[in-house]
Protein backbone atom coordinates (compact mmCIF):
# COMPACT_ATOMS: atom_id res chain seq x y z
CA UNK A 1 0.00 0.00 0.00
CA UNK A 2 1.69 3.16 -0.76
CA UNK A 3 2.14 6.10 1.36
CA UNK A 4 -0.21 8.27 0.05
CA UNK A 5 -3.06 5.89 -0.37
CA UNK A 6 -2.38 5.25 3.77
CA UNK A 7 -2.67 8.82 4.97
CA UNK A 8 -6.06 9.34 2.31
CA UNK A 9 -7.69 5.96 4.61
CA UNK A 10 -6.44 7.83 7.53
CA UNK A 11 -7.53 11.06 7.46
CA UNK A 12 -11.27 9.82 6.19
CA UNK A 13 -11.55 7.59 9.05
CA UNK A 14 -10.26 10.65 11.24
CA UNK A 15 -12.73 12.93 9.61
CA UNK A 16 -15.72 10.87 10.03
CA UNK A 17 -14.89 10.13 13.66
CA UNK A 18 -15.10 13.70 14.41
CA UNK A 19 -17.55 15.19 11.90
CA UNK A 20 -20.18 12.00 13.47
CA UNK A 21 -19.06 12.44 16.95
CA UNK A 22 -19.68 16.52 16.67
CA UNK A 23 -23.16 15.04 15.43
CA UNK A 24 -23.89 12.53 17.65
CA UNK A 25 -23.18 15.56 20.89
CA UNK A 26 -25.61 17.15 18.76
CA UNK A 27 -28.19 14.83 18.38
CA UNK A 28 -27.85 12.65 21.76
CA UNK A 29 -27.76 15.81 24.31
CA UNK A 30 -31.67 16.34 23.72
CA UNK A 31 -32.48 12.64 23.85
CA UNK A 32 -29.84 12.31 27.13
CA UNK A 33 -31.53 15.47 28.44
CA UNK A 34 -34.94 14.15 28.09
CA UNK A 35 -34.27 10.46 29.31
CA UNK A 36 -33.08 11.78 32.35
CA UNK A 37 -35.61 14.44 32.89
CA UNK A 38 -39.24 13.04 31.64
CA UNK A 39 -41.31 10.88 33.91
CA UNK A 40 -43.44 10.20 30.74
CA UNK A 41 -44.27 6.52 30.11
CA UNK A 42 -43.17 6.58 26.78
CA UNK A 43 -39.46 6.64 28.54
CA UNK A 44 -38.45 3.31 28.37
CA UNK A 45 -39.43 2.85 24.73
CA UNK A 46 -37.36 5.69 23.88
CA UNK A 47 -34.59 4.47 25.80
CA UNK A 48 -34.67 1.16 24.75
CA UNK A 49 -34.80 2.33 21.08
CA UNK A 50 -31.89 4.48 21.18
CA UNK A 51 -30.01 1.37 23.02
CA UNK A 52 -30.93 -0.77 19.93
CA UNK A 53 -27.38 0.10 18.15
CA UNK A 54 -25.82 -1.80 20.90
CA UNK A 55 -27.67 -5.18 20.43
CA UNK A 56 -28.66 -5.34 16.76
CA UNK A 57 -26.11 -6.64 14.21
CA UNK A 58 -24.78 -4.27 11.87
CA UNK A 59 -25.64 -6.40 9.36
CA UNK A 60 -29.66 -5.51 10.34
CA UNK A 61 -28.76 -1.69 10.57
CA UNK A 62 -26.46 -1.92 7.22
CA UNK A 63 -29.54 -3.18 5.63
CA UNK A 64 -32.52 -0.81 7.06
CA UNK A 65 -30.00 1.87 6.11
CA UNK A 66 -29.06 0.68 2.60
CA UNK A 67 -32.42 0.73 2.12
CA UNK A 68 -33.39 4.30 3.98
CA UNK A 69 -30.91 5.99 2.29
CA UNK A 70 -31.53 4.83 -1.22
CA UNK A 71 -33.87 5.96 -3.92
CA UNK A 72 -37.30 4.63 -2.37
CA UNK A 73 -36.06 6.15 1.07
CA UNK A 74 -35.96 9.29 2.74
CA UNK A 75 -31.84 9.45 1.93
CA UNK A 76 -33.10 9.18 -1.68
CA UNK A 77 -35.04 12.37 -1.30
CA UNK A 78 -32.41 14.13 0.61
CA UNK A 79 -30.34 13.20 -2.16
CA UNK A 80 -32.93 14.29 -5.01
CA UNK A 81 -32.37 18.03 -3.84
CA UNK A 82 -28.52 18.14 -4.93
CA UNK A 83 -29.49 16.33 -8.09
CA UNK A 84 -28.07 12.57 -6.25
CA UNK A 85 -30.20 9.50 -6.44
CA UNK A 86 -28.97 7.71 -3.20
CA UNK A 87 -27.21 8.67 -0.22
CA UNK A 88 -25.27 5.33 0.39
CA UNK A 89 -21.62 5.47 -1.11
CA UNK A 90 -21.00 8.83 -0.21
CA UNK A 91 -19.28 10.81 3.03
CA UNK A 92 -22.53 12.36 4.28
CA UNK A 93 -24.53 8.57 4.36
CA UNK A 94 -21.40 7.36 6.31
CA UNK A 95 -21.98 9.90 8.46
CA UNK A 96 -25.09 9.24 8.85
CA UNK A 97 -24.90 5.03 9.30
CA UNK A 98 -22.42 6.15 12.26
CA UNK A 99 -24.44 8.45 14.41
CA UNK A 100 -27.64 6.20 14.12
CA UNK A 101 -24.58 2.97 15.09
CA UNK A 102 -22.70 4.99 17.95
CA UNK A 103 -25.80 6.31 19.69
CA UNK A 104 -26.02 4.39 22.77
CA UNK A 105 -22.31 5.01 23.37
CA UNK A 106 -23.20 8.70 23.14
CA UNK A 107 -26.67 8.87 25.51
CA UNK A 108 -25.74 6.32 28.19
CA UNK A 109 -22.79 8.47 29.59
CA UNK A 110 -24.66 11.75 29.02
CA UNK A 111 -28.00 10.41 30.45
CA UNK A 112 -25.75 9.17 33.30
CA UNK A 113 -24.51 12.90 33.76
CA UNK A 114 -27.49 14.27 33.92
CA UNK A 115 -28.99 11.97 35.98
CA UNK A 116 -26.38 12.05 38.71
CA UNK A 117 -26.57 15.78 40.12
CA UNK A 118 -30.28 15.51 40.24
CA UNK A 119 -32.90 17.96 40.56
CA UNK A 120 -31.32 20.06 43.27
CA UNK A 121 -28.72 22.50 41.18
CA UNK A 122 -31.62 23.10 38.88
CA UNK A 123 -34.14 24.39 41.46
CA UNK A 124 -31.74 26.26 43.02
CA UNK A 125 -30.86 27.66 39.41
CA UNK A 126 -34.07 28.30 39.16
CA UNK A 127 -34.90 30.31 42.62
CA UNK A 128 -32.03 32.45 41.57
CA UNK A 129 -33.70 33.50 38.43
CA UNK A 130 -32.32 31.70 35.82
CA UNK A 131 -34.23 30.33 32.97
CA UNK A 132 -34.25 26.95 32.21
CA UNK A 133 -31.99 27.18 28.74
CA UNK A 134 -30.02 29.26 31.25
CA UNK A 135 -29.66 27.02 33.54
CA UNK A 136 -29.38 24.53 31.27
CA UNK A 137 -26.21 26.00 29.22
CA UNK A 138 -24.74 27.01 32.77
CA UNK A 139 -25.29 24.72 35.71
CA UNK A 140 -26.17 21.36 33.75
CA UNK A 141 -23.61 21.02 31.08
CA UNK A 142 -20.85 21.94 33.29
CA UNK A 143 -22.01 19.65 35.72
CA UNK A 144 -22.12 16.67 33.39
CA UNK A 145 -19.27 17.27 31.90
CA UNK A 146 -17.36 14.28 32.70
CA UNK A 147 -20.45 12.65 30.91
CA UNK A 148 -19.82 14.59 27.74
CA UNK A 149 -15.74 13.59 27.64
CA UNK A 150 -17.02 9.56 27.96
CA UNK A 151 -19.45 10.08 25.65
CA UNK A 152 -17.03 12.21 22.87
CA UNK A 153 -14.34 9.43 23.46
CA UNK A 154 -16.82 6.72 22.88
CA UNK A 155 -18.49 8.18 19.94
CA UNK A 156 -15.02 8.37 18.35
CA UNK A 157 -13.75 5.44 19.69
CA UNK A 158 -16.53 3.60 18.25
CA UNK A 159 -16.79 4.91 14.98
CA UNK A 160 -13.20 4.24 14.20
CA UNK A 161 -14.04 0.98 15.13
CA UNK A 162 -16.75 0.48 12.87
CA UNK A 163 -17.14 -1.97 9.77
CA UNK A 164 -20.22 -3.66 9.26
CA UNK A 165 -22.29 -0.60 8.91
CA UNK A 166 -19.90 0.94 6.77
CA UNK A 167 -19.11 -2.34 4.42
CA UNK A 168 -22.81 -2.66 3.67
CA UNK A 169 -23.53 1.02 2.80
CA UNK A 170 -20.47 2.31 1.28
CA UNK A 171 -19.30 0.71 -1.95
CA UNK A 172 -15.70 0.51 -0.93
CA UNK A 173 -14.38 4.74 -2.36
CA UNK A 174 -11.37 5.32 -1.40
CA UNK A 175 -11.25 8.46 -0.14
CA UNK A 176 -15.06 8.75 0.30
CA UNK A 177 -16.26 5.68 2.03
CA UNK A 178 -12.99 3.42 2.23
CA UNK A 179 -12.35 3.94 6.07
CA UNK A 180 -9.47 1.82 7.73
CA UNK A 181 -11.49 -1.60 9.03
CA UNK A 182 -13.03 -1.85 5.50
CA UNK A 183 -8.96 -1.16 4.03
CA UNK A 184 -8.36 -3.83 6.59
CA UNK A 185 -10.76 -6.34 5.24
CA UNK A 186 -9.76 -5.90 1.82
CA UNK A 187 -6.05 -6.37 2.45
CA UNK A 188 -6.87 -9.78 4.72
CA UNK A 189 -9.05 -10.77 1.36
CA UNK A 190 -6.57 -9.89 -0.99
CA UNK A 191 -3.69 -11.51 1.02
CA UNK A 192 -1.73 -8.28 1.25
CA UNK A 193 -1.11 -9.71 5.30
CA UNK A 194 1.65 -7.59 5.76
CA UNK A 195 -0.03 -4.28 5.17
CA UNK A 196 -3.00 -5.88 7.34
CA UNK A 197 -0.76 -6.46 10.27
CA UNK A 198 0.23 -2.38 10.15
CA UNK A 199 -3.12 -1.29 10.14
CA UNK A 200 -4.66 -3.63 12.41
CA UNK A 201 -1.75 -3.09 15.40
CA UNK A 202 -2.33 0.26 14.44
CA UNK A 203 -5.97 0.07 15.49
CA UNK A 204 -5.23 -2.04 18.72
CA UNK A 205 -2.73 0.32 20.09
CA UNK A 206 -5.47 3.32 19.38
CA UNK A 207 -7.69 1.65 20.95
CA UNK A 208 -5.75 0.31 23.82
CA UNK A 209 -4.59 4.08 23.90
CA UNK A 210 -8.58 5.24 24.04
CA UNK A 211 -9.29 2.71 27.04
CA UNK A 212 -6.40 3.79 29.17
CA UNK A 213 -7.11 7.61 28.69
CA UNK A 214 -10.61 6.93 29.80
CA UNK A 215 -9.66 4.76 32.81
CA UNK A 216 -7.39 7.27 34.17
CA UNK A 217 -10.20 10.37 33.13
CA UNK A 218 -12.02 7.82 35.71
CA UNK A 219 -9.63 7.45 38.67
CA UNK A 220 -9.09 11.23 38.18
CA UNK A 221 -12.48 12.24 39.01
CA UNK A 222 -12.62 9.03 41.99
CA UNK A 223 -14.74 6.64 40.80
CA UNK A 224 -12.01 3.81 39.06
CA UNK B 1 -35.59 -20.57 36.84
CA UNK B 2 -34.35 -24.12 37.57
CA UNK B 3 -35.03 -24.82 34.23
CA UNK B 4 -33.80 -21.58 32.61
CA UNK B 5 -30.18 -22.18 34.31
CA UNK B 6 -30.22 -25.94 33.44
CA UNK B 7 -30.51 -25.13 29.92
CA UNK B 8 -28.32 -22.30 29.91
CA UNK B 9 -25.55 -24.56 31.32
CA UNK B 10 -26.52 -26.93 28.84
CA UNK B 11 -25.85 -24.29 26.41
CA UNK B 12 -22.23 -23.30 27.75
CA UNK B 13 -21.43 -27.58 28.08
CA UNK B 14 -22.64 -27.86 24.62
CA UNK B 15 -20.50 -25.03 23.10
CA UNK B 16 -17.27 -26.23 25.07
CA UNK B 17 -17.56 -29.33 23.01
CA UNK B 18 -18.61 -28.20 19.76
CA UNK B 19 -15.37 -27.02 18.70
CA UNK B 20 -14.21 -31.24 19.62
CA UNK B 21 -16.58 -32.66 17.44
CA UNK B 22 -16.27 -30.30 14.35
CA UNK B 23 -12.47 -30.87 14.52
CA UNK B 24 -13.07 -34.78 13.98
CA UNK B 25 -13.88 -35.62 10.55
CA UNK B 26 -16.78 -39.01 10.35
CA UNK B 27 -15.58 -41.06 8.12
CA UNK B 28 -18.72 -40.98 5.61
CA UNK B 29 -18.71 -37.32 5.70
CA UNK B 30 -17.36 -34.62 3.59
CA UNK B 31 -17.01 -30.93 4.59
CA UNK B 32 -16.91 -28.70 1.98
CA UNK B 33 -16.13 -24.62 1.67
CA UNK B 34 -17.78 -22.66 -0.81
CA UNK B 35 -16.91 -19.25 -2.44
CA UNK B 36 -20.06 -17.58 -1.17
CA UNK B 37 -21.41 -17.12 -4.83
CA UNK B 38 -21.91 -20.71 -5.76
CA UNK B 39 -23.97 -21.59 -2.75
CA UNK B 40 -27.46 -22.36 -4.00
CA UNK B 41 -25.74 -25.03 -6.59
CA UNK B 42 -23.51 -26.13 -4.43
CA UNK B 43 -26.15 -26.68 -1.79
CA UNK B 44 -27.93 -29.03 -4.76
CA UNK B 45 -25.21 -30.95 -5.53
CA UNK B 46 -23.98 -32.07 -2.34
CA UNK B 47 -28.24 -32.60 -2.04
CA UNK B 48 -27.47 -35.06 -5.05
CA UNK B 49 -24.24 -35.86 -3.98
CA UNK B 50 -25.76 -37.45 -0.47
CA UNK B 51 -28.51 -39.10 -2.18
CA UNK B 52 -26.47 -40.92 -4.65
CA UNK B 53 -24.20 -41.79 -2.24
CA UNK B 54 -26.03 -42.16 1.54
CA UNK B 55 -23.19 -40.23 2.70
CA UNK B 56 -22.83 -36.77 4.20
CA UNK B 57 -22.02 -33.25 3.00
CA UNK B 58 -21.61 -30.31 5.24
CA UNK B 59 -21.72 -27.71 3.92
CA UNK B 60 -20.01 -23.95 4.77
CA UNK B 61 -19.99 -20.59 2.80
CA UNK B 62 -17.83 -17.60 2.73
CA UNK B 63 -15.99 -15.49 0.72
CA UNK B 64 -13.14 -16.70 -1.32
CA UNK B 65 -10.41 -15.04 0.28
CA UNK B 66 -11.65 -15.87 3.54
CA UNK B 67 -12.09 -19.28 3.39
CA UNK B 68 -8.71 -19.26 2.08
CA UNK B 69 -7.33 -17.86 5.44
CA UNK B 70 -9.10 -20.06 7.03
CA UNK B 71 -7.87 -22.80 5.56
CA UNK B 72 -4.13 -21.72 5.67
CA UNK B 73 -5.05 -21.73 9.82
CA UNK B 74 -6.04 -25.59 9.82
CA UNK B 75 -10.03 -24.81 8.95
CA UNK B 76 -11.55 -28.02 9.27
CA UNK B 77 -12.25 -28.47 5.21
CA UNK B 78 -11.79 -31.33 3.10
CA UNK B 79 -12.83 -29.59 -0.33
CA UNK B 80 -12.31 -25.89 -1.73
CA UNK B 81 -14.42 -24.83 -3.99
CA UNK B 82 -13.13 -21.22 -4.82
CA UNK B 83 -14.17 -18.51 -6.65
CA UNK B 84 -11.15 -17.89 -8.52
CA UNK B 85 -7.87 -19.99 -9.44
CA UNK B 86 -5.49 -18.00 -7.70
CA UNK B 87 -6.49 -19.31 -3.88
CA UNK B 88 -6.37 -22.46 -4.97
CA UNK B 89 -3.24 -22.99 -7.15
CA UNK B 90 -1.71 -21.20 -3.86
CA UNK B 91 -3.11 -23.89 -1.06
CA UNK B 92 -1.07 -26.54 -4.44
CA UNK B 93 2.25 -24.63 -3.60
CA UNK B 94 1.49 -24.07 0.02
CA UNK B 95 1.06 -28.05 0.06
CA UNK B 96 -2.04 -27.57 2.10
CA UNK B 97 -3.99 -29.28 -0.87
CA UNK B 98 -3.46 -32.46 -2.99
CA UNK B 99 -1.00 -31.77 -5.88
CA UNK B 100 -2.91 -32.92 -9.40
CA UNK B 101 -6.34 -32.67 -7.87
CA UNK B 102 -7.31 -29.08 -9.10
CA UNK B 103 -10.06 -28.93 -12.12
CA UNK B 104 -12.40 -25.70 -12.60
CA UNK B 105 -15.57 -26.68 -12.52
CA UNK B 106 -17.54 -23.73 -13.41
CA UNK B 107 -17.15 -20.97 -15.50
CA UNK B 108 -18.76 -17.79 -14.68
CA UNK B 109 -20.64 -14.77 -17.10
CA UNK B 110 -21.44 -11.68 -16.37
CA UNK B 111 -24.78 -9.97 -17.06
CA UNK B 112 -25.40 -6.59 -16.97
CA UNK B 113 -28.46 -5.55 -15.00
CA UNK B 114 -30.64 -2.58 -13.83
CA UNK B 115 -32.36 -3.68 -11.22
CA UNK B 116 -35.88 -4.86 -13.04
CA UNK B 117 -35.80 -2.43 -16.14
CA UNK B 118 -35.12 -3.75 -19.64
CA UNK B 119 -31.31 -3.77 -20.62
CA UNK B 120 -31.04 -3.42 -24.09
CA UNK B 121 -27.45 -3.56 -24.83
CA UNK B 122 -24.38 -2.52 -23.30
CA UNK B 123 -25.64 1.02 -24.71
CA UNK B 124 -27.22 1.62 -21.02
CA UNK B 125 -23.32 1.92 -19.58
CA UNK B 126 -23.31 5.43 -20.83
CA UNK B 127 -26.52 6.48 -21.46
CA UNK B 128 -26.67 8.37 -18.22
CA UNK B 129 -23.35 9.49 -16.56
CA UNK B 130 -24.46 10.35 -13.35
CA UNK B 131 -25.97 6.38 -13.33
CA UNK B 132 -23.51 4.98 -10.65
CA UNK B 133 -22.41 1.05 -11.56
CA UNK B 134 -21.66 -1.42 -9.10
CA UNK B 135 -19.48 -3.99 -9.50
CA UNK B 136 -17.22 -6.23 -7.57
CA UNK B 137 -14.19 -5.36 -5.55
CA UNK B 138 -11.83 -6.07 -8.25
CA UNK B 139 -8.87 -6.19 -6.03
CA UNK B 140 -10.84 -9.38 -4.32
CA UNK B 141 -13.89 -10.98 -6.95
CA UNK B 142 -13.01 -12.60 -10.34
CA UNK B 143 -16.41 -10.85 -11.43
CA UNK B 144 -14.94 -7.36 -10.05
CA UNK B 145 -12.01 -7.70 -12.50
CA UNK B 146 -13.70 -9.45 -15.06
CA UNK B 147 -16.55 -6.53 -14.81
CA UNK B 148 -13.66 -3.77 -15.27
CA UNK B 149 -11.74 -5.72 -18.00
CA UNK B 150 -15.49 -5.89 -19.89
CA UNK B 151 -16.01 -1.97 -19.27
CA UNK B 152 -12.53 -1.27 -20.72
CA UNK B 153 -13.02 -3.36 -23.68
CA UNK B 154 -16.35 -1.81 -24.54
CA UNK B 155 -16.01 1.76 -24.14
CA UNK B 156 -11.89 2.24 -24.09
CA UNK B 157 -12.21 6.06 -23.71
CA UNK B 158 -14.60 6.25 -21.33
CA UNK B 159 -13.78 7.28 -17.69
CA UNK B 160 -15.92 4.82 -15.06
CA UNK B 161 -13.99 5.67 -12.41
CA UNK B 162 -16.11 8.23 -9.85
CA UNK B 163 -19.02 6.15 -11.16
CA UNK B 164 -18.40 2.75 -9.63
CA UNK B 165 -19.16 1.60 -6.34
CA UNK B 166 -17.75 -1.92 -5.16
CA UNK B 167 -19.43 -4.39 -3.68
CA UNK B 168 -17.69 -6.58 -1.27
CA UNK B 169 -18.80 -9.69 -3.90
CA UNK B 170 -21.09 -10.34 -5.92
CA UNK B 171 -23.95 -11.11 -3.67
CA UNK B 172 -23.33 -7.56 -2.65
CA UNK B 173 -23.37 -5.65 -5.67
CA UNK B 174 -26.86 -7.17 -6.78
CA UNK B 175 -28.16 -6.07 -3.16
CA UNK B 176 -26.55 -2.42 -4.27
CA UNK B 177 -28.95 -2.21 -7.57
CA UNK B 178 -31.59 -4.58 -5.97
CA UNK B 179 -32.05 -1.17 -3.08
CA UNK B 180 -32.10 0.90 -6.30
CA UNK B 181 -28.82 2.63 -4.52
CA UNK B 182 -26.94 1.90 -8.00
CA UNK B 183 -28.61 2.09 -10.97
CA UNK B 184 -26.57 -0.71 -13.18
CA UNK B 185 -24.92 -3.28 -11.59
CA UNK B 186 -22.31 -5.56 -13.23
CA UNK B 187 -23.29 -8.66 -11.79
CA UNK B 188 -23.28 -12.60 -12.04
CA UNK B 189 -25.32 -14.37 -14.78
CA UNK B 190 -26.71 -16.91 -12.41
CA UNK B 191 -28.09 -14.49 -9.76
CA UNK B 192 -30.44 -12.93 -12.63
CA UNK B 193 -31.22 -16.20 -14.86
CA UNK B 194 -34.41 -16.54 -13.27
CA UNK B 195 -35.57 -13.28 -14.19
CA UNK B 196 -37.03 -12.17 -18.09
CA UNK B 197 -34.03 -12.21 -20.14
CA UNK B 198 -35.33 -8.61 -21.29
CA UNK B 199 -33.85 -7.60 -17.73
CA UNK B 200 -30.11 -8.42 -18.14
CA UNK B 201 -27.58 -8.37 -21.34
CA UNK B 202 -25.35 -11.05 -21.20
CA UNK B 203 -21.68 -9.92 -21.83
CA UNK B 204 -19.79 -11.99 -24.13
CA UNK B 205 -17.25 -14.01 -23.06
CA UNK B 206 -14.72 -12.69 -24.84
CA UNK B 207 -15.01 -9.30 -23.38
CA UNK B 208 -13.14 -10.13 -19.82
CA UNK B 209 -10.98 -12.71 -19.17
CA UNK B 210 -12.36 -16.08 -17.77
CA UNK B 211 -13.96 -15.64 -14.40
CA UNK B 212 -12.56 -19.93 -14.07
CA UNK B 213 -13.82 -21.05 -10.53
CA UNK B 214 -11.88 -23.96 -9.07
CA UNK B 215 -11.47 -26.91 -6.70
CA UNK B 216 -8.94 -28.75 -5.06
CA UNK B 217 -8.79 -31.22 -2.68
CA UNK B 218 -7.18 -30.07 0.98
CA UNK B 219 -4.26 -32.34 2.35
CA UNK B 220 -5.89 -33.04 5.23
CA UNK B 221 -8.62 -34.85 3.39
CA UNK B 222 -6.25 -37.04 1.23
CA UNK B 223 -7.24 -40.15 2.88
CA UNK B 224 -10.82 -39.44 2.75
CA UNK B 225 -12.74 -41.80 0.46
CA UNK B 226 -15.81 -39.73 0.66
CA UNK B 227 -14.17 -36.17 -0.16
CA UNK B 228 -12.52 -38.16 -3.40
CA UNK B 229 -15.67 -39.17 -4.60
CA UNK B 230 -17.46 -36.27 -4.13
CA UNK B 231 -14.53 -34.26 -6.55
CA UNK B 232 -15.64 -36.76 -8.86
CA UNK B 233 -18.82 -36.59 -8.80
CA UNK B 234 -18.30 -33.04 -9.12
CA UNK B 235 -16.70 -33.24 -12.47
CA UNK B 236 -19.66 -35.48 -13.48
CA UNK B 237 -22.54 -35.42 -15.82
CA UNK B 238 -25.28 -35.08 -12.75
CA UNK B 239 -23.01 -31.90 -11.05
CA UNK B 240 -22.86 -30.90 -14.54
CA UNK B 241 -26.46 -30.02 -15.30
CA UNK B 242 -27.16 -28.19 -12.37
CA UNK B 243 -23.99 -26.06 -13.05
CA UNK B 244 -24.99 -25.35 -16.18
CA UNK B 245 -28.89 -24.54 -14.94
CA UNK B 246 -27.54 -21.99 -12.93
CA UNK B 247 -26.14 -20.05 -15.49
CA UNK B 248 -22.51 -21.78 -15.69
CA UNK B 249 -20.74 -23.03 -18.19
CA UNK B 250 -19.63 -26.14 -16.34
CA UNK B 251 -15.50 -27.44 -16.06
CA UNK B 252 -12.90 -27.71 -18.16
CA UNK B 253 -10.75 -30.10 -17.01
CA UNK B 254 -7.11 -29.46 -15.37
CA UNK B 255 -7.51 -25.63 -14.87
CA UNK B 256 -4.89 -23.45 -16.14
Amino acid sequence: METAELASILWLTLKLALVTTLCLLVVGTPIAWWLARTRSRFRDVVASIAALPLILPPTVLGFYLLIALGPSGPGGWLAGLSGGRTLAFTFEGLVIGSVVYSLPFVVQPIRNAFEAFGERPLEVAATLGASPWNAFFTVALPLARPGFLTAAILGFAHTIGEFGVVLMIGGNIPGETRVISVAIYDLVESGDWGAAHLLSAGLVLFSFTVIMVMLRLGSARGEG
Amino acid sequence: MKLLSRLFSLLVISGMLLPFAAARSLADEVRIAVASNFSVPAREIARAFETATGNKVTVSFGSTGKIYAQIVQAAPFDVFMSADQERPQLLEQQGLAVSDSRFTYALGRLALYAGGTDVKGPGLLVADRTDRIAVANPELAPYGRAAVEALAKLFPDEDFGSRLVQGENISQTLQFVETGNARLGLVAYSQVISRDAAQYWLVPEGLHSPIAQDAVLLKSADANPVARAFMDFLRGAEAENIIRRYGYSAHVRGGS
